[in-house]
């Protein structure tokens, strides 16, 4: 199979011209007779649904939870990049390009991250024009603030609730298109199978979660953008409804998988309390601007940490990285941590946490200005843990946040399945091996609002419209699966719940592929994930029927697709025998603990194949080809 | 902790639901309270029994899907938590804790304490957007917005819509969830080509679903976790008859 990326010819800076002149359009009264499937109702999918609505195609636009407005783009606090250069500080397409690339380790496609830069600000036109509160200054102009090590202010935001704010904008405006009917929501309606006919994307079988019923979709085109699959770790920092279904059933149906194993770990989230937990709440990074990190010297020290002297404390990021203290790279300051408490080191109940301590910092600047600079920060760990962190320090430790890897897409963002598109953290293409601060929301908004609008045109220019039926027996044969499927996961009638499975999944793959990855713990979890997976298919109990409401149900078949990615992950992660941003492989990394990455033998995206159950999948290699971008050696001292 | 649990559970939005008790023992202080529902629903399945349905999903108070009437009270009445930030330690050993859906009649049981919420939808589909197509958007600092009116509308735009406001009302109304999408608006002048058809049209279309009308009880804002205010219901009844007189 060779992989097609289709980037166009030409300067970097005139590619996404390029490719929009060449294409082909759909004449304005044919838009009707095109229907579009988008499943998700995120930033990406939701501005992709609205989008398509406004030029006047027909779409179905499908969601899990009972509103659009709930999608999990709504719990991004920090903010949202944009090369706009208000600021006059010298920012520009080409720094915010560069700086994704860097910041992605050099393992990201140089054209997809390029147009990306140069959509960014009209993301901020639009968003303001939907009304969006974002900061002010008192002229009335947009406030910036600085975020993740960049050298310029470019992020805009709306207090700590910039994902929020941007999904209740996108929201409104697929309100608008539902109101018009160029757009039929469905939502409480889950995607079971990807329809593909003669080759091409052109339908979806979906759960109606409420009723039961199983239901066929035709369309002339199928988006998705479902967001990330962090779940995989069971604890993580994501939504509970957060899943990899859409996207490996498409996967199955011959979509091509690339980079899984790129995932982002956050350093700063708040420790799990106990067996009960069922997700992680991430404390924004800015707090380690004046907190100082540290745990006890000796191990299982248990006493209060305010009765522990400093000279029985290890302040060691200070200690390790002296130029960096406390503000080490977060995939460094995350090992570090993991590193402490596999000392026996760690603090709290179960012994996997680090002192986020404020105390030097409060005597130095006062009570006032802690509160003023992380007061509502403060609130949520206490409403959490109970503490009050000015008084104690604060415990934190990292967990899996967001997903680099995704579907493989082209430069359009079409799969290998022609008619399907993948948008958003659903697909690969943006953010290589490591993401950036503030730059999830951009690309989400970029993809629906700016690529899909032209890319999809493009495709349906070149379909016949409503060519293919629900009654030809792809679909039945779809609709088939999906109803065995469940049939199986309600006759097993086993011992254990579904959750005990996905506890017992994600510690493996949170221990073997998680912020710190070996050859032999990796072949390790290859062992073991069968297993339980064996064991799910034989030993799992999902009450209830299939004719109602059943939340184990939905439960288990997002479980049972997890048990299956999280092998996909670890091959993925055996076979990239390199360190790249936040993928660090034991075996390769400088004196230092940083990645040390191979670009003569893995500057390649890595494209899976599916082969068929409990077969070791396909690899296909997309070469990164940096026609702009010097590969440069990270340095960093 | 041990804890007597009264919850109401109802099969589906066409049988009748009543409320049932259950035993929850070993509930640790530190666990949320949605994470208390999870243990007691991994016994009740070891037992073969049935769980008890809710919604959640963000479990990090943003998302507003959350929903519980605890104790008589929307999101168990803690200022600005949701229920999925509530904590155990905020109960007693031994204590008896009344679980119920939100209680409204246009919020009708889906099933145990999941409601269908599709109202709330309704209304925003009957106005609560500025129509601006994607692509003729102009440049974002065009329009200045006083630093103070993008606050205030930034305080009412923070809305989760959740409910809980509908829920705690004695009658009913959906007003503070109505009023923060159109104060949100009105304050900004990207809102105001459209201010007058967006107060009218939400207005009816929430009266259309059934919910009750606002006597200044105050509750919703009381309970509202996003501390939302009730002066945002007087700027969208001064929004409301300036349309309606327009309208005249």
């Amino acid at each position: 199979m060779k992989l097609e990326s289709n980037i166009p010819s030409g300067p970097i800076e005139t590619k996404w011209d390029n490719r929009r002149n060449g294409m082909r359009l759909v004449n304005p009264a044919n838009k009707r007779r095109y229907r579009i499937i988008v499943v998700g109702s995120g930033l990406a999918g939701g501005s992709a649904a609205a989008t398509l609505g406004e030029l006047g195609y027909r779409v179905d636009c499908f969601c899990f939870q009972d509103s659009p407005r709930r999608a999990h783009s709504i719990a991004a606090q920090g903010g949202i990049n944009a090369a706009k250069n208000y600021q006059n500080d010298g920012d520009s397409v080409y720094r915010l390009f560069y700086d994704t690339m860097k910041g992605g380790d050099f393992r990201s496609r140089e054209a997809n991250v390029y147009r990306l830069a140069q959509l960014s600000a009209g993301i901020i036109d639009q968003c303001v024009a939907m009304g969006v509160p974002f900061a002010r200054e008192y002229g009335g102009q947009l406030a910036n603030r600085s975020f993740g090590g960049a050298q310029v202010s470019r992020t805009f935001y709306a207090r700590g609730q910039t994902g929020q704010q941007l999904l209740l904008g996108v929201y409104a405006e697929l309100s608008r298109q539902i109101a018009v009917k160029t757009v039929t929501m469905h939502p409480r309606t889950e995607m079971q199978e990807l329809v593909v006919v003669d080759g091409h994307a052109k339908g979806i079988v979906t759960r109606d979660l409420v009723t039961g019923a199983i239901e066929t979709h035709a369309a002339d085109a199928v988006i998705l953008a479902t967001g990330g699959y962090a779940p995989v770790f069971y604890l993580s920092t994501n939504a509970m409804g957060n899943n990899v279904t859409a996207i490996y059933r498409a996967h199955r149906k011959g979509a091509l998988f690339a980079n899984p194993c790129f995932t982002q770990i956050h350093p700063t989230c708040i420790p799990v309390s106990g067996d009960h937990q069922s997700k992680l709440t991430l404390m924004s990074e800015s707090l380690r601007n004046d907190g100082r990190i540290w745990v006890p010297k000796k191990q299982g020290d248990k006493r209060d940490p305010r009765q522990i002297p400093e000279g029985d404390r290890d302040y060691y990021l200070e200690r390790i990285y002296p130029a960096y203290g406390n503000l080490a790279a977060r995939d460094v300051s995350s090992r570090a941590a993991k590193r402490m408490c596999d000392e026996g080191r760690g603090v709290g109940s179960g012994g996997l946490g680090v002192y986020l301590d404020f105390s030097d910092s409060i005597k130095r600047l006062g009570l006032n200005v802690i509160r003023e600079r992380y007061g509502n920060l403060f609130d949520m760990y206490e409403r959490i843990t109970g503490e009050n962190a000015y008084e104690t320090p604060m415990r934190i430790y990292p967990a899996a946040h967001y997903v680099m890897g995704g579907l493989w897409v082209d430069y359009d963002l079409m799969s290998n399945i022609p008619g399907l598109f993948v948008l958003g953290e659903a697909n690969f293409s943006d953010h290589g091996a490591n993401r950036l601060g503030a730059s999830a929301l951009m690309q989400g908004l970029a993809d629906g609002y700016f690529v899909i609008p032209y890319t999809v045109g493009n495709y349906l220019a070149g379909q016949k419209y409503g060519a293919v039926a629900a009654s030809r027996p792809e679909f039945k044969q779809a609709e088939e699966e999906a109803r065995e499927r469940i049939r199986q996961l309600l006759s097993i009638g086993g011992k254990r719940s579904v959750a005990s499975f996905h506890r017992e999944l994600g510690k493996v793959v949170w221990d073997h592929c998680g912020m710190e990855r070996r050859r032999e713990g990796l072949a390790k979890a290859l062992e073991i994930i069968p297993s339980i997976r064996d064991e799910f298919w034989e030993n799992v109990r999902v009450p209830g029927g299939d004719r109602e409401l059943n939340p184990e149900l939905e439960k288990a078949g997002r479980v049972a697709d997890f048990l299956e990615l999280a092998e996909l992950i670890c091959h993925d992660a055996l076979t990239r025998e390199e360190s790249c941003g936040c993928h660090l492989r034991a075996e390769y990394q400088t004196e230092e603990g940083e990645a040390k990455r191979n670009d003569k033998e893995f500057a390649f995206v890595s494209a899976w194949e599916y082969k068929g159950p409990g077969q070791k999948p396909v690899l296909h290699k997309e070469p990164l080809e940096f026609e702009t971008v010097h590969l440069a050696e990270r340095s960093y001292k | 902790m041990n804890l007597t649990l009264r919850i109401w559970r109802q099969k589906s939005s066409r049988e009748q639901g009543s409320l049932v008790t259950y035993e929850a023992a070993d509930v640790s202080p530190d666990m949320s309270f949605l994470e208390m529902l999870d243990v007691v629903n991994e016994r009740l399945i070891g037992r073969g029994e049935e769980p008890i349905a809710f919604d959640h999903d963000c479990r990090e108070g943003i998302c507003g899907m959350c929903s519980l009437y605890i104790n008589g009270a929307a999101h168990g009445g803690h200022r600005a938590t949701t229920t999925c930030q509530l904590h155990m330690r905020h109960f007693k050993d031994g204590e008896t804790i009344t679980i119920e859906p939100w209680r409204s009649r246009a919020f009708p049981v889906v099933k145990d304490l999941v409601v269908d919420r599709g109202a709330f939808d309704r209304i925003i589909h009957a106005g609560g957007f500025v129509s601006s197509n994607a692509g003729g958007a102009p440049d974002g600092n065009a329009i200045p917005v006083p630093r103070d009116d993008a606050e205030k509308a930034m305080d009412a735009a923070a809305c989760i819509g959740c409910g809980a406001c509908v829920a705690s009302c004695p009658n009913g109304s959906a007003m503070l969830f109505v009023a923060a999408k159109v104060s949100h608006l009105a304050h900004l002048p990207q809102g105001y080509p459209e201010r007058a058809q967006r107060v009218l049209g939400m207005v009816r279309q929430m009266d259309e679903e059934g919910f009750g009308n606002c006597t200044n009880h105050y509750e919703c804002e009381a309970v509202c976790p996003k501390e939302i205010s009730v002066s945002h219901i007087a700027k969208m009844n001064r929004e409301f008859i300036r349309a309606s007189l327009l309208e005249a």
